[in-house]
């Protein structure tokens, strides 16, 4: 098994995933709570990820990221390398990739939360961003939970992207699913089948977590409506 | 001292394809008094609550609190709900369900030290009578106690202005009567001035010192709720208020099952109802008013009571009659009964009624079934202007 994969592929799902709870909640609060009326063009936006093939969006991360692009120009001129084709290039693209995994959980996780309660927050004077931490946060916890692992699950799996951003490059950019795909091409079918095992069993657990999570299996705290 | 302070409101809020809401009224902030909006479902009321809460956000309009403007659309001023410092109670509550009581009512006290929210839960959980259930959960408690932590709740951050929404209508009758009450008492003793949504007559009695009778969206009457009750000032505010006669009364005495009211020296009989004494609004519906000329008196209607016809008016099929029976009390009779009776104003005349039409709102110190009053000892505390 190639450890240096499964420990790249880890960190890159894990960072993918917390970076995506911090870009995702204000995002997914824009998105339930604003009341503009266009704000229908940028759900659409976010959830692009979903229905576009994985090699539309590498392609365009690609061109974005390149050295004829002002974006690609100012990352070289700031870091001193380009970005694609190294690790940071490929968080990048697994963040854009996964951002609606993170952003429709949470998002409808707000949409839940009773806005009375919120009222009631501000007219004890709890500012909206207090309002948020102390009263919404907890209410949508599991919404939270699921799109963290859902992020992260999903970025464990991901392969067209990987291979266009990314490329092949050990320590780097060589994922677990790119390194399956390395095996599958070499015939070496008995290495490919142990990874594919690890990459199959992570992704049940995360899977399970999320639904256990949903199901409140572990009870954070009651949360049945009163019946009034 | 400071020259006389109100609460002055003049706004309107349009909702699409709903009734606009227009209100316009002062409310003195010195003595506090309780105002109460009173009217149908769907009329407007709590809009006008939530618009003074800062969670509405009238179309036109000006919310002047004392020197403070906490809205002039035209200016561009609208302050939020976290500066206005008042105290909003849901008509469901709204009780944080992720907290404890304590936390819920500490969760507008982040600005306090840790020591002074707890002291600040230790005063106000008394005063709502729910000593000990400080770590219970909000759905664990009956809806008479759900109430009283959304009120403690408000109440906690010493708000300049209480604004309670239909503060009773999600409980059961029976604690509905017993939490008015008390309700009544701690508005009276807190000093905060407070604006009560409601569309129960008994309850804009019993807690109200102004009443503002409110239907689709305009303030048709404003006034005591003893004015309004007696002097509707059309057929539109006697049909939403639905009780034409409110008078004062004092309870003298209580036996088998009746107790007496003294109304400026008549006597009358009503029906005991718990924990009353003493002074007490006494209620009569026009339409349980029986009018009877002459006559041996021998009815099963406990209440007779001689008097003279003050006016006679005609409201479609229906005639209302006013009695001057030392107190005025008004009867609604068919056209048919006024030919029969040959009623005309300034004719004796002997109206009845059953004791159990006689409807008794108390309204006085003595209240049975309230915390007991040494409590309120923290009361100049609660008044201060804290935070």
């Amino acid at each position: 098994m190639n450890w240096v994969a499964v420990g790249l592929t880890l960190k890159l799902a894990t960072l993918t995933a917390v970076i995506l709870v911090m870009i995702g909640l204000p995002v997914a609060y824009w998105l339930s709570f604003s009341k503009w009326r266009w704000k229908f063009l940028v759900e659409s936006v976010v959830a692009l990820p979903l229905v576009l093939p994985p090699t539309v969006l590498g392609f365009y991360i690609l061109v974005a990221m390149g050295p004829q692009s002002p974006v690609g120009r100012l990352y070289t001129s700031l870091v001193g390398h380009p970005l694609p084709f190294t690790f940071e290039g490929l968080l990048f693209a697994s963040i854009l990739y996964s951002l609606p995994f993170a952003v429709q959980p949470f998002a409808s996780a707000f949409e839940q939360v009773d806005r009375r309660l919120i009222e009631a927050a501000w007219t004890l004077g709890v500012s909206r961003l207090g309002t948020f931490f102390k009263l919404v946060l907890p209410l949508s916890i599991a919404g939270v939970v699921t799109g963290f692992v859902l992020s992260f699950a999903h970025t464990l799996g991901e392969f067209g992207v990987v291979l266009m951003v990314g490329g092949n490059i050990e320590g780097e950019t060589r994922t677990v699913s790119i390194d399956i795909y390395d095996h599958v091409q070499a015939l070496d079918y008995g290495a490919a089948a142990q990874t594919a095992f690890l990459l199959l069993a992570i992704s049940y657990a995360v899977l399970l977590l999320v639904y256990a999570v949903n199901r409140k299996v572990w009870r954070a705290y009651p949360q049945e409506p009163r019946g009034l | 001292m400071e020259t006389v302070s109100a609460l002055n409101v003049d706004l309107s809020k349009g909702f699409p394809g709903r009734i606009r809401v227009e209100a316009r009224f002062q409310l003195p902030l010195e003595p506090p008094s309780v105002l109460i909006l009173f009217g149908p479902s769907g009329s407007g009321k709590t809009t006008v609550l939530r618009c003074l809460a800062g969670l509405e956000w009238p179309d036109r309009g000006v919310i002047q609190f004392g020197r403070e403007t906490w809205l002039d659309v035209r200016a561009g001023i609208h302050r939020p709900p976290q500066k206005r410092q008042v105290g909003y109670m849901f008509q469901d509550y709204a009780l944080f369900p992720t907290q404890s009581v304590e936390g819920n009512i500490a969760f507008g006290l982040g600005d306090l030290s840790l020591a002074e929210r707890k002291q600040r839960v230790a005063e106000v959980l008394p005063l709502v009578q729910l000593q000990g259930l400080g770590d219970a959960r909000p759905e664990q408690l009956s809806g008479g106690q759900q109430q009283r932590v959304a009120l403690a709740r408000a109440i906690a951050r010493r708000p300049r202005l209480l604004l309670l929404d239909e503060p009773l209508s999600a409980l059961d009758a029976p604690t509905r009567d017993r939490l008015r009450g008390e309700l009544r008492y701690l508005l009276t003793h807190l000093g905060i001035p407070s604006l009560v949504v409601t569309h129960d007559w008994g309850e804009a009695l019993a807690i109200g010192d102004r009443m503002a009778v409110i239907s689709e969206g305009k303030i048709l009457q404003f006034g005591t709720p003893q004015e309004i009750f007696n002097r509707p000032r059309d057929a539109e505010v006697a049909r939403i208020v639905g009780m034409e006669t409110a008078i004062q009364g004092r309870i003298v005495d209580s036996s088998g099952g009746l107790v007496t009211v003294d109304v400026s020296g008549a006597r009358l009989f009503a029906l005991v109802a718990e924990g009353m004494a003493g002074d007490v609004f006494v209620c009569i519906r026009a339409e349980d008013v029986v009018l009877e000329k002459g006559g041996t008196g021998a009815s099963s209607a406990r209440n007779r009571l001689i008097g003279t016809v003050r006016t006679v008016t005609a409201t479609g099929a229906l005639v209302k009659v006013e009695v001057d029976c030392g107190f005025p009390l008004s009867a609604i009779v068919t056209r048919s009964a006024v030919e029969d009776l040959d009623l005309v104003p300034g004719m004796p005349i002997a109206a009845s009624m059953k004791a159990g039409a006689v409807h008794l709102v108390p309204r006085g110190r003595a209240v049975a079934d309230v915390a007991d009053p040494s409590v309120f000892g923290a009361r100049d505390g609660l008044q201060g202007r804290g935070i």
